[in-house]
């Protein structure tokens, strides 16, 4: 979660110095959904989807996060060739299934990734991201409903921070207990807190095992916060100072640190070590994206279509 | 040889498809119990089973999303639209997702799909049921899309599709599901992105494709008797499209008339007419005219109807046009 945290720091400082470009989507705040569902999935054969605020799940997942800072830089050498963006990671080797820059657009696509493994009886499971933004659209309900009737083996998972963009969820729907909506799908469904890696991972055992054994999907909504705004270009005048203060007492990293502190898991040296080693990985992906060099041409052509020699109407006078 | 009807052509192009391949699945409204809206799944149901010939609610962003998920993992689905009307309901998943993923993934993730339907007018049906997709489709890059006119083509075509690692759009017509036509029993294979010469001739040029190519055919026949030779193209294809015969047509015929059942403004004929005048620009004597529907939404009375569609008489006037008579 350190890592992650510094990582996506260090986007933000040069997203500011314009190296990296584009929307910048920043999962601080949020670190414990991703470490509690990592713990709760098996890590050799569950699959992940999400949305746009994506750049910290593939590491998780197992990618090389100088690939994925190289991406962010638009360089050859990222983990779509420089071809997708903040937006759109992805890792086929671990199952990172994007990445994917319209709302809800990926729930659909979660499911039909839990098709594949039903329809060919693998025993893996696919967790679907989306913020509580994405509830909002068609897509959430059409395949909620797919989802129980074909009994798929997938978890949907609400990251609820409160706000999607800068419309609080209050301001949204009638109610605000967005796990709720599980209900008119008879599909299991409950509310977990989300500050603490701890409780995500008990609230999604359940579901994941449940989903694996053959027993359909479940709706979780987490209850988590982001610190920073939607994207780089928030003002943020939708919130107060003081409540992200409140979010930040019990932030996922402080909580664990404390925890690791109390049972003396690690004395003080050794976590000023892995201090010291996360500020270097994150050094390291940093200039490895630097002095990676941009992607040729052609490489916009090469990765449309599968087929070798697809006959593109001709661009700019040759 | 034997002849089969249009309908049958693609049922017995998916189900040997899905005999070859166990990848392959079906899904759409009304494909498994009901046989298909217009029977071109007749008899899949029983041969393949509910786990691959899936009815669904009528739900087009769901089973469009689910379809290409499935493709992400190892799956080769078709997916059928009871019309291509009905696709604007899911046509963000076909867009944004379908068509981007592999230039998103930088070349990880093909989606090997085939979306499959009727597009265009089917008598009268009013405005949002007669409307011709194709050009806004054949705009979008990582897409094929291709529209056969006959129970052989369909047949080839369709297979090819199925096999194809691109994701394609695949348009049939509801009035040419009865249409029948000699199609051999053996396996073969149509080429995706190649236009076939439908008929040989020396004063002008006739490219169509889909349906709405008969009233070319029927113009052609109608002129050979007054002694005008029409050559027709059938573009089978729209993206990627095969331009090389039509100019080879015209720098021979040296007039050209597209006839596409579509909207005038930027279509697939708005295409091909920039591509010709920048190939074979001196090879022209007179200027390209096209020919489709009107600019308006389809209206319902027949009297209407047949005034907004393009008709022989149209077909046989522009002919005239670009060669003066």
């Amino acid at each position: 979660m350190l890592f992650w945290r510094k990582f996506e720091d260090k986007l933000a400082a040069v997203y500011i110095q314009q190296k990296v470009r584009g929307f910048l989507h920043l999962y601080n705040g949020q670190e414990a959904v991703l470490a509690g569902s990592l713990h709760a999935m098996d890590s050799e054969k569950d699959r992940m989807i999400t949305a746009y605020r994506n750049h910290v799940q593939p590491i998780g997942m197992g990618v090389d996060p100088k690939r994925v800072m190289a991406e962010l830089y638009g360089k050859g050498t990222g983990t779509s060739q420089g071809l997708g963006g903040s937006m759109h990671i992805f890792s086929k080797a671990h199952r990172f299934y994007g990445g994917h820059g319209i709302v809800g657009g990926q729930i659909p696509l979660g499911a039909g990734i839990a098709f594949a493994d039903k329809y060919f009886n693998r025993d893996s499971v696919t967790l679907t991201f989306m913020g509580d933004g994405a509830v909002r659209q068609g897509s959430l309900h059409e395949t909620l409903n797919l989802a129980t009737l074909w009994q798929l083996p997938v978890v949907f998972i609400v990251e609820n921070n409160g706000y999607a963009m800068g419309t609080s969820v209050v301001r949204t729907a009638s109610h605000t207990d967005i796990y709720k909506l599980g209900l008119g799908y008879e599909m299991p469904c409950s509310q977990v807190e989300g500050m603490n890696p701890v409780d995500v991972a008990k609230g999604l055992e359940p579901a994941i095992d449940l989903a694996r054994k053959g027993g359909g999907p479940s709706f979780i909504e987490i209850k988590t916060y982001r610190y920073r705004g939607h994207s780089m270009s928030d003002a943020q005048k939708y919130r107060t100072k003081k409540e992200v203060e409140e979010y930040r007492k019990i932030d996922p990293i402080s909580q664990v640190l404390e925890i690791i502190k109390q049972k003396k898991y690690a004395s003080e040296k050794q976590i000023k070590e892995i201090d010291e080693r996360v500020a270097k990985r994150v050094r390291e992906c940093e200039q490895y994206a630097e002095q990676s060099p941009f992607p040729e041409d052609n490489i916009m052509y090469d990765v449309v279509y599968q087929q070798k020699d697809y006959p593109f109407i001709p661009h700019k006078i040759q | 040889m034997r002849t089969i009807q249009f309908r049958e052509a693609i049922a017995e192009a998916m189900s040997e498809e899905m005999r070859r391949d166990s990848s392959v699945y079906l899904m759409g409204e009304e494909v498994a119990e009901y046989n298909g809206a217009y029977k071109a799944s007749k008899g899949m149901l029983d041969e393949f089973g509910p786990k691959r010939v899936l009815d669904t609610p009528i739900t087009e962003l769901g089973f469009s999303g689910i379809g290409i998920g499935s493709a992400m993992n190892g799956n080769r689905p078709i997916i059928e639209f009871m019309t291509f009307n009905f696709s604007l309901v899911g046509i963000d998943q076909i867009i944004n997702n379908a068509a981007k993923m592999r230039q998103m993934s930088g070349g990880q993730f093909n989606i090997p799909i085939v979306f499959r339907g009727p597009t265009a007018s089917a008598g009268q049906l009013g405005a949002t049921h007669s409307q011709a997709f194709e050009s806004w489709y054949a705009n979008c890059p990582g897409l094929k899309v291709i529209v056969p006119s006959n129970p052989y083509d369909a047949k080839g075509l369709l297979k090819s599709a199925i096999r194809d690692d691109d994701p394609i759009i695949f348009m049939e017509s509801e009035q040419m599901y009865s249409d029948k036509a000699e199609v051999p029993e053996g396996e073969y294979l149509l080429p995706i992105g190649i236009a076939e010469i439908k008929r040989e001739g020396n004063d002008v040029t006739v490219v169509s494709f889909g349906k709405i190519i008969k009233e070319a055919i029927k113009a052609a026949d109608t002129l050979e008797k007054e002694g005008i030779s029409c050559e027709i193209i059938d573009l089978r294809t729209i993206r990627p499209l095969d331009k090389d015969p039509i100019i080879k047509s015209v720098k021979k015929t040296n007039r050209l008339v597209i006839l596409e059942e579509a909207w005038p403004f930027g279509n697939i004929s708005t295409e091909i007419a920039y591509q010709l005048q920048s190939k074979a620009f001196d090879h022209l004597d007179a200027p390209i005219e096209k020919i489709n529907t009107a600019d308006t939404p389809a209206p319902y009375s027949p009297a209407l109807l047949s005034e907004w569609l393009p008709r022989e008489e149209d077909v046989i006037k522009s002919i005239k046009k670009v060669l003066y008579r």
